[in-house]
């Protein structure tokens, strides 16, 4: 089953928040969103959900979705195990199933010794893990999880992708968005946005290989399509002609994006 | 010569340690990166430096001296708010911060902000806001630039553009303290210093800290329960497209549990995961 956005544009006033942009979340993949801020990443979850009404195109999702808010959706004043029996009340689910599940999600968290602690006590790593937690209890096909790992440490966003991906694993289709492109790199597909538009899309190696022109690895800038990565110097070269002293490399996401970018740039 | 010096710095809050016995320089002409999660207390160190916020103990000396708030002519800071006002125009509000230092305001050609010269702050993109920022932060020369998250936001290209004009001006001599939460900058800077909790977790190159480091990468047809097993086992298990990498545990290992239809192959470790297995 795979469900998504086909064609989706939302305007708010007079702003296009979203542009004619499609997402295919199929079952046991996760698709990742990756963009920076005011890429349109909240807008595309709030549709997704049915939170942001789309001015055009299709929106298609299961009957049960989960969805974390960018703010983690975890209330402050409630405790963890409160938090998680509050969202198994609001869906109903048979006290009994909805105790065991609680106990078992707590578990693959390693939330268990945190199970009487505050919402607002908890460390950025446990609150985001606890807020993934809390949208996939109701057991949902679709989980739509907005900017889950910003701002922590690389070990709690290791274990939150380790508990993401076993949310897929279940055979459910997962939706992330990022502003870590490395973690774009990680996903089943990617899309890159850029100002409420698609820059790029696809599985990764889609994306690598659809690339116009070739990316060189230089020691001097090369003019506007050059940029510096660490020591070195990447320049895209739009007919693959080599640059002087450009060596040949295979491009990561990131150099894939960035070209995206620029190329994008020279229409304007 | 080190040109800003933290040694054994702590800064205590009620009760709560957000500087725990920090010691590191940063030498002129030097990028050194302060990396870790949100409140891992990288704010307070730039902050202590800055002269802003007096050390419970410890020293952060700029020049040789202790870091005074008098120091500022010497310091070009941006802070992750940025600092600037969204109602005023770009030129005005590099006007404004040249005026306080008594510097003639820079040219936005050279700059290459030209174009949004009389644009309000509030108007124009995130990633061309922070270029803006770091002009006003240089306008009086400083010797010494701190940069609390200047990437956070922005998308890849303007990251680049970020990096370039930052690593330029290192060249020119000028010490650069950056502190980031994107692991994937840390190759940006000539060494970092990972912080966790307040306290240095480790430091070094890139290169210095990942070494010889190996990691696991598992591709095909994974056996049922495999995930679980290898987390029981002690692995920490990383999604990689529709395969898995594995830190903390040997092929051996991660072939045993992978089960015979995957395709088990040790490659050298990311920064990532050279951070993570050093942590657990």
């Amino acid at each position: 089953m795979s469900w998504g956005l086909e064609s989706v544009s939302v305007v708010f006033g007079d702003t296009i928040a979203l542009e004619e942009v499609s997402l295919q979340a199929r079952a046991g993949d996760i698709a990742v969103v990756v963009g920076g801020d005011g890429a349109g990443k909240t807008t595309l979850c709030r549709a997704l959900v049915g939170l942001d009404e789309v001015a055009s195109g299709a929106v298609s999702r299961p009957p049960r979705t989960g969805f974390q808010p960018e703010t983690s959706g975890v209330w402050g004043d409630l405790t963890v195990a409160e938090n998680l029996q509050f969202v198994a009340g609001a869906y109903d689910i048979d006290p009994g199933r909805a105790g065991r599940r609680i106990t078992e999600l707590l578990e693959v968290t390693q939330l268990v010794d945190a199970r009487d602690r505050l919402g607002r006590e908890l460390s950025g790593g446990m609150r985001q893990k606890l807020g993934v937690t809390m949208a996939v209890l109701s057991d949902p096909d679709l989980l739509v999880l907005d900017e889950p790992t910003t701002g922590l440490d690389p070990v709690s966003r290791v274990e939150l992708w380790s508990f993401i991906a076993l949310a897929a694993r279940e055979g459910r289709a997962v939706v992330v968005t990022t502003a870590y492109v490395d973690e774009a790199a990680r996903a089943s597909t990617v899309l890159a946005l850029d100002e409420g538009s698609v820059l790029a899309e696809g599985t990764v190696a889609a994306v690598v290989e659809a690339m116009p022109g070739r990316v060189y690895q230089s020691l001097v800038a090369g003019g506007v399509n050059s940029w510096r990565r660490g020591e070195s110097w990447r320049v895209w070269s739009p007919d693959g002609s080599v640059p002087l002293g450009g060596i040949a490399t295979v491009p990561d996401l990131s150099d894939v994006v960035t070209v995206a970018a620029l190329a994008r740039e020279a229409t304007r | 010569m080190t040109v800003i010096e933290a040694h054994h710095l702590t800064r205590h809050f009620d009760g709560l340690t957000a500087v725990d016995g920090l010691s590191f320089g940063v030498g002129a002409g030097e990028i050194v990166g302060l990396l870790g999660a949100n409140g891992a207390g990288k704010t307070t160190t730039m902050r202590m430096l800055l002269g802003l916020l007096a050390p419970s103990s410890g020293t952060a000396n700029l020049l040789g001296e202790p870091a005074l708030r008098a120091d500022r002519r010497l310091m070009g800071y941006v802070p992750q708010g940025l600092g600037l006002y969204r109602d005023l125009t770009v030129s005005e509000n590099l006007r404004f911060v040249a005026g306080a230092f008594g510097v003639d305001p820079p040219s936005l050609e050279t700059a290459g902000l030209g174009h949004v010269a009389n644009r309000r702050i509030g108007e124009i993109p995130l990633g061309t806001r922070r270029q803006v920022a770091f002009v006003a932060a240089r306008c009086h020369n400083p010797p010494v630039l701190i940069l609390d998250e200047p990437t956070s936001g922005v998308g890849p290209l303007g990251r680049a553009r970020l990096w370039e004009t930052i690593h330029r001006t290192a060249e020119s001599g000028t010490a650069i303290l950056v502190s980031t939460h994107y692991m994937e900058e840390a190759g940006e800077c000539e060494r970092v210093v990972v912080m966790a909790a307040g306290r240095e977790v480790v430091s070094g190159s890139v290169s210095e800290i990942v070494g010889g480091a190996l990691s696991v990468a598992i591709t095909g047809e994974v056996a049922e329960g495999a995930f679980e097993r290898l987390r029981d086992e002690g692995g920490t298990v990383l999604v990689d497209g529709r395969g898995w990498r594995v830190v903390g545990l040997d092929a051996a290992a991660v072939s045993d549990a992978a089960g015979p239809g995957a395709t088990v192959l040790v490659v050298p470790a990311s920064f990532e995961e050279t951070f993570v297995s050093l942590s657990t």
